[in-house]
């Protein structure tokens, strides 16, 4: 699935990757492949994303996600 | 001829002038580009927060209970005046003025002399001219400008914000230069606060974007973290259009300036040799004579 992390300064990442494990407000949890259409407020913490590369990991102070169609978009801040 | 060393000296001070305001609209330049750049990377982010606020919208009403989005008679106004903390730069500084001065003489006269309008400048330039005015004048952010980032323009976004929830001011309108490209700049106003939800886009994405979302942690709570962000893009959006804006009429009032010590240079060289000619002329004369005198 393709996901994106923008913040207002810069394009922190684009491309494909098999799972996302983001802060929810509620608490972290994963996207993988064909996860429903979720839209959720994120809190202050780290990003983990799982690339064909490898682990990424991203700090981010709050945002929000949004999944829909296999594709997903992070804007963080 | 006593003018010929006055000459030279204006043409050697002209030369220097034009040295600075050739160094000038080039530093403009690479600075607007950088401008520019940010306004680019700005983008996604901007459109992409529509794109969310859209699919909530559709998903529920959104404008309920947010207190950002509240209407209320419109009492008191609060207007963001953005302008620059240089000058050089044209008409930048003045047309924001002229702009706000007009708003409070025409749009806000009612509130005006109830006394009910604030000014809240950034920019040293226009703090300068409405800080003279005690009953206007609201405050400063001129330091912004000191390091433009997102961070700083959010905190100006929260004090408005807070100020709004309050019910200090029951309208935000911020005033500032819309970056066209480097030559042409609009003055722009836009109500900041209440915040308007989307509409007209809404419509007509609807029918293909609609789907069954889960809201996590619920819609109210996501719409209360979109709006505050929205508010903040927008102002930063506007900082950043004046900031680019800014470098664009200074690089093009430094490029006439330019230009125009250039004409005043040919003029003064032309009359330099004139009397530089004029000079030697008389020389030649002189000596003639005084040969012919000793022959005689």
């Amino acid at each position: 699935m393709l996901l994106e992390i923008i913040t207002p300064d810069k394009k922190l990442f684009e491309g494909e990757v098999s799972s996302v494990i983001v802060p929810g407000k509620n608490g972290k949890f994963q996207m993988l492949n064909r996860h429903a259409p979720v839209i959720s407020a994120l809190k202050k913490g780290k990003i983990k994303i799982k690339t064909s590369q490898g682990v990424q990991q991203f700090d981010v102070n709050g945002g929000v996600v949004e999944m829909q169609k296999n594709k997903i978009i992070v804007l963080a801040e | 001829m006593g003018g010929l060393k006055e000459v030279r000296i204006r043409i050697v001070s002209v030369i220097s002038t034009q040295q600075i305001t050739k160094a000038m609209k080039m530093v403009s330049a690479a600075k607007l580009r950088r401008a520019q750049d940010a306004i680019v990377r700005l983008r996604p982010y901007a459109s992409k927060l529509t794109e969310i606020m859209q699919n909530v919208s559709q998903s529920s009403e959104v404008s309920g209970g947010n207190p950002f989005t509240k209407v209320r008679p419109v009492n008191k106004v609060l207007i963001v005046a953005i302008a620059s903390n240089r000058g050089l730069c044209g008409a930048f500084n003045s047309n924001i003025i002229r702009t706000v001065n007009k708003m409070l003489r025409e749009q806000y006269a009612q509130q005006h002399s109830a006394g009910n309008v604030k000014v809240l400048c950034i920019g040293k330039k226009i703090s300068d001219y409405f800080s003279k005015n005690k009953k206007l004048f609201l405050d400063q952010r001129n330091d912004v400008y000191n390091n433009l980032d997102f961070e700083h323009v959010s905190q100006i976004a929260s004090f408005l914000m807070d100020e709004f929830a309050k019910e200090t001011f029951d309208k935000v309108v911020i005033v500032y230069n819309q970056f066209k490209n480097a030559a042409v700049q609009y003055v722009t106003q836009e109500t900041l606060l209440p915040l308007q939800p989307p509409t007209e886009e809404a419509t007509g994405k609807g029918a293909k974007a609609k789907a069954d979302y889960i809201f996590e942690p619920s819609i109210e709570e996501i719409v209360d973290e979109l709006i505050p962000k929205t508010i903040r893009t927008q102002l930063y959006k506007a900082i950043l259009d004046s900031n680019a804006s800014e470098h664009g009429a200074r690089m093009t009032a430094m490029n006439k300036a330019t230009e125009n010590a250039g004409d005043m240079l040919k003029e003064l060289r032309l009359s330099y040799n004139k009397a530089r000619q004029a000079v030697i002329t008389r020389e030649i004369l002189e000596i003639v004579g005084g040969a012919e005198a000793l022959k005689g």
